[in-house]
């Protein structure tokens, strides 16, 4: 006997005895016993699903299923179901005794009784379903309610773990379109829903736990191979996940106490009954939807379907059979062994990490020690910094989360905008696996989405319209992430209609954005649509409106210290570059120096340093002072004036001036010396000096003396008060 | 202002019973609750911060977080004196109005003690008119023939207290 079927055999023994254990609790009319023996069924549907089970084992795991579920429904068990399952539990026992002795197994029982009730109870139901009255009689729609009181922290568990499921829901069900017959996939969206049908019955959460069952029962028969999966049958997952999700949120109102708690009626019903529909005529949909693969339901006795990348080569097979032409894609393994760790452990850390990495700079840089000049030491030393590095690394590592998630969200996105609007379009996607800080893949959804949306909305035109420029169709966009001087990049292509230049302009002097007879540069012009209230108006379509919202997107990139940045050519398409940093923890800074002290400068924000000479100089009024930049006036800023130091020197002449950009405006800084660029670990300056507008954070330095952090907007954008602290 | 907050003082003395840190500025000695007290350390080097009022000196790295420093000195308008060997910073953890509380560092001319005050001991504040402003003051404190000041360190570092001292120092 393979080792592997021993090993579950002996698993599902031992659980077996635990159910015959807690089925002594069972009473009729009382639920003790009821959600152990649900859980621990469960666990031997798991091992079902990850390993194929012995005939007629699975048939025999479905058959308790049954009679727990029509427990479940009533809320207590009855006294055939009690019967039922310790017929079973014996049964079970008997048959892995023979299994483990490797003698073939007893046949099941005929039908139980408990199992035709089951049965019965369901049929008059979908008989009126399938009759067609379908819209006619619905049942009312069930409330929601929950207990907060009593389960308050249950509940927030559920609705924290309840989101994992619903997206792995709506990501599985998107390779499922490409993929109907992935039985990994398949199985990952039935687990999802069994699990939400777990916790919402444990919770009591009555209309979601019906609503989990029936499209879990769905599922069920697809991965049985008993229903054919097509667009129809997808749909309704969608919608029901969509359905869970409308609770989940409304719940999570609740429960966090933004709105006041009573009943929730999400409209499910509708969806319930066309989900029964399918599942009392699986034969009907799979007509209607693949004509051709309408006998595929096999027959329940061969071999089980569920056929992991661990499993025996005869069920790989057969998996492969079934996928035939389909590219069957590499088993996804997306469970990788994860630990969730509170984030705040996570910073304490991060910053742990930081100072012990000062700390070692300190020392290696340490004139005694370097005076010792032992060869030893040297090598230890090095080891050291070879190790804290790589600690820094993995640390910083542990708060970077791939993308993929939020470039997920997108292809639904796509989908149903393109539904909606009746064009033709396609997501392209790449570098999903590129990770970001946590925080930050959080907070750019929101702008992403509203961007590519707009790409399709507004970019893409219409089919005839594109077939007339000599474009196909179907419009094409890419988002792409890949990192980029250390930064993370991403980008947005669309092949639709690009940017009109003139139209921009005109509407930017019609809105007073922009005096008329300004003269602008391309750049500036396609920033013009991040303008804020640059249309509110109604849309025009051919500038294809994008400044609905885009200043909101340019607000949320600047908050995540990103730049975004466009290219487009008219008819073309066009590009937008979001450049962000891999965390928000580090930046990547300038340290400069003005007198004594230490100021950094985040690098994104600068774009050139350089000497001035004496004739790129020049004044207004002789106060207003502008520093020529190869044709372009910037004003120029005397930091040891702002800030109140003594320099080593004040002329403009003899120092550095570095170009800072904010916002498309930019200023000339002047500094004594540029002393370098490095990473540094922002911390927080903390209440005192909340109110001080040019500092940004401070950062702990090589030597362990703190920097300060400039705040480049505020440098650029100068309140007009003039610097206050003039007095020592 | 001085008599309106001259009643709630009183009744609050006796509360203001225990231990307390006692340090030197200048010629008079201060205290303030050891409970705030998070530690002592030696005058290091301090990141002057721009644009902010004089007393606040700037910034430290106290293992890794950024510790603001003030100078009581020139908060509290006494005349100048350079740094000695028995220099210190007194770090404290203050409420601030965010509710969270945060690590402030504030320097003294020297730690004297802890001592221990019992409610006979501490005395309200006296009224001075309106030459001073005194409502961070917790109360006086006798010991041993001499006079000590116990500080509200909360109120005294705070920016709510340190704009209405900008504000008496400005009118003065």
């Amino acid at each position: 006997m393979p080792e592997q079927t021993s090993n579950y055999l002996a698993t599902l023994a031992q659980l077996t005895e635990k159910v015959a254990v807690e089925l002594v609790y069972a009473a009729p009319g009382r639920d003790e016993g009821l959600l152990p023996v649900n859980s621990l069924l469960s666990e031997m549907e798991e091992i079902g699903a990850s390993s194929p089970l012995l005939s007629p084992l699975p048939q025999a795991l479905a058959r308790a299923r049954s009679a727990v579920d029509a427990a479940f429904e009533k809320g207590c068990f009855e006294t055939s179901q009690i019967e039922q399952l310790r017929v079973w539990v014996n049964w079970m026992q008997h048959a892995l005794t023979l299994a483990q002795a490797n003698k073939p197994l007893p046949p099941l029982a005929v039908e139980a009784p408990a199992a035709a009730v089951v049965a019965a109870a369901t049929i008059p139901l979908a008989a009126t379903l399938v009759s067609g009255s379908a819209s006619a009689v619905l049942p009312p729609e069930e409330p929601l309610e929950m207990n907060i009181e009593s389960d308050g922290e249950l509940l927030r568990e559920f609705i924290n773990e309840s989101g994992e499921h619903l997206q792995n829901i709506e990501l599985g069900v998107l390779t499922l379109e490409e993929n109907p017959t992935d039985a990994d996939t398949l199985n990952s969206i039935f687990r999802a829903f069994h699990t939400f049908k777990g916790g919402s019955g444990f919770l009591n959460l009555l209309p979601m736990k019906n609503l989990a069952h029936e499209l879990e029962s769905l599922l069920d028969l697809a991965r049985n191979h008993k229903l054919t999966v097509n667009s129809d049958i997808i749909n309704v997952i969608l919608e029901g996940g969509d359905t869970l999700k409308k609770f989940i949120s409304e719940m999570n109102h609740q429960v966090s106490g933004n709105k006041p708690v009573g009943p929730i009626v999400v409209p499910a019903q509708a969806l319930l009954a066309r989900v029964r529909v399918f599942i009392q005529d699986p034969g009907a949909v799979s007509a209607k939807g693949h004509p051709a693969s309408a006998p595929a339901a096999p027959p329940v006795a061969a071999a089980p379907v569920a056929a992991p990348t661990s499993s025996p080569a005869p069920a790989a097979a057969a998996k492969s059979d079934a996928a035939a032409h389909k590219e069957s894609g590499p088993a996804k393994s997306g469970a990788n062994a994860v630990v969730k760790v509170d984030t705040q452990k996570l910073d304490s850390l991060v910053d742990l990490v930081g100072e012990m990495v000062i700390a070692q700079s300190l020392i290696a840089q340490d004139k005694e020690l370097a005076s010792l000049q032992s060869q030893k030491l040297a090598r230890n030393l090095a080891q050291l910094g070879r190790i804290t590095n790589d600690l820094q690394r993995t640390a910083m590592s542990m708060r970077m989360v791939p993308i993929r998630a939020t470039f997920q969200k997108m292809t639904r996105l796509v989908r149903d905008t393109v539904a909606r609007i009746g064009k033709q379009a396609e997501l392209v996607m790449a570098g999903e696996d590129t990770e970001l800080d946590r925080t930050i893949v959080e907070e750019i959804s929101d702008p992403l989405i509203h961007m590519v949306r707009n790409s399709v909305d507004h970019g893409i035109e219409m089919p005839d319209v594109r077939i007339a420029n000599g474009k196909p169709a179907s419009g094409t966009v890419q988002l792409r992430a890949f990192h980029q001087g250390g930064n993370i990049v991403i980008e947005i292509r669309d092949d639709g209609a690009g940017l009109n230049k003139e139209r921009l302009l005109a509407k930017a002097i019609e809105k007073g954005i922009v005096k008329a007879g300004e003269q602008l540069s391309e750049k500036e012009i396609f920033n013009l649509i991040f303008a804020p209230g640059f249309s509110t108006a109604a849309v025009i379509t051919d500038i294809s409106g994008r400044g609905v919202g885009m200043d909101v997107v340019r607000k949320n990139i600047d908050k995540l210290r990103g730049k975004i940045d466009i290219t487009s050519t008219l008819g073309q398409g066009s590009v937008f570059t979001i450049s962000l940093p891999l965390t928000l923890a580090i930046i990547d800074g300038l340290v400069v120096s003005v007198g004594g002290e230490r100021y950094i400068l985040p690098t994104l924000s600068v774009r050139e340093s350089f000497r001035p000479t004496s004739d790129m100089l020049s004044t207004v009024h002789e106060r207003g002072e502008m520093v020529n930049v190869r044709g372009r006036l910037s004003p120029l800023l005397r930091l040891y004036e702002h800030f109140d130091v003594t320099p080593e020197s004040k002329e403009p002449t003899e120092s550095i001036v570095v170009v800072v950009e904010s916002d498309g405006a930019d200023r000339c800084i002047q500094v004594d010396r540029l002393l370098g660029k490095q990473e540094v670990v922002i911390k927080s300056l903390g209440e005192t000096f909340k109110r001080n507008p040019s500092l940004a954070g401070g950062a702990i330095l090589g030597d362990g003396r703190v920097g300060l952090i400039l705040d480049v907007n505020s440098l650029v954008k100068l309140r007009t008060e003039a610097p206050s602290s003039k007095a020592p | 202002m001085a008599t309106s907050t001259q009643e709630p003082q009183t009744s609050a003395t006796s509360a203001n019973s225990g231990k307390y840190l006692t340090f030197v500025l200048g010629h008079e000695s201060y205290g303030i609750s050891v409970l705030k007290v998070r530690e002592i350390i030696r005058l290091m080097d301090i990141t002057s911060v721009p644009q902010m009022p004089p007393y606040v000196k700037g910034v430290i790295n106290l293992r890794g977080k950024v510790v603001p420093i003030v100078d009581l000195r020139i908060k509290f308008a006494l005349a100048n004196a350079e740094s000695s060997e028995r220099t210190c910073i007194v770090v404290v953890q203050v409420k601030t109005q965010a509710a969270a509380s945060a690590f402030m560092g504030f320097i003294v001319d020297g730690v004297e003690e802890v001592v221990n005050f019992s409610a006979n001991e501490i005395e309200p504040t006296p009224d001075f008119g309106s030459k001073l402003h005194t409502d961070y003051i917790l109360g006086m404190a006798k010991i041993r023939g001499k006079v000590k000041t116990l500080l509200d360190i909360d109120r005294v570092l705070t920016n709510e207290a340190l704009e209405q001292l900008t504000q008496a120092s400005q009118a003065s």
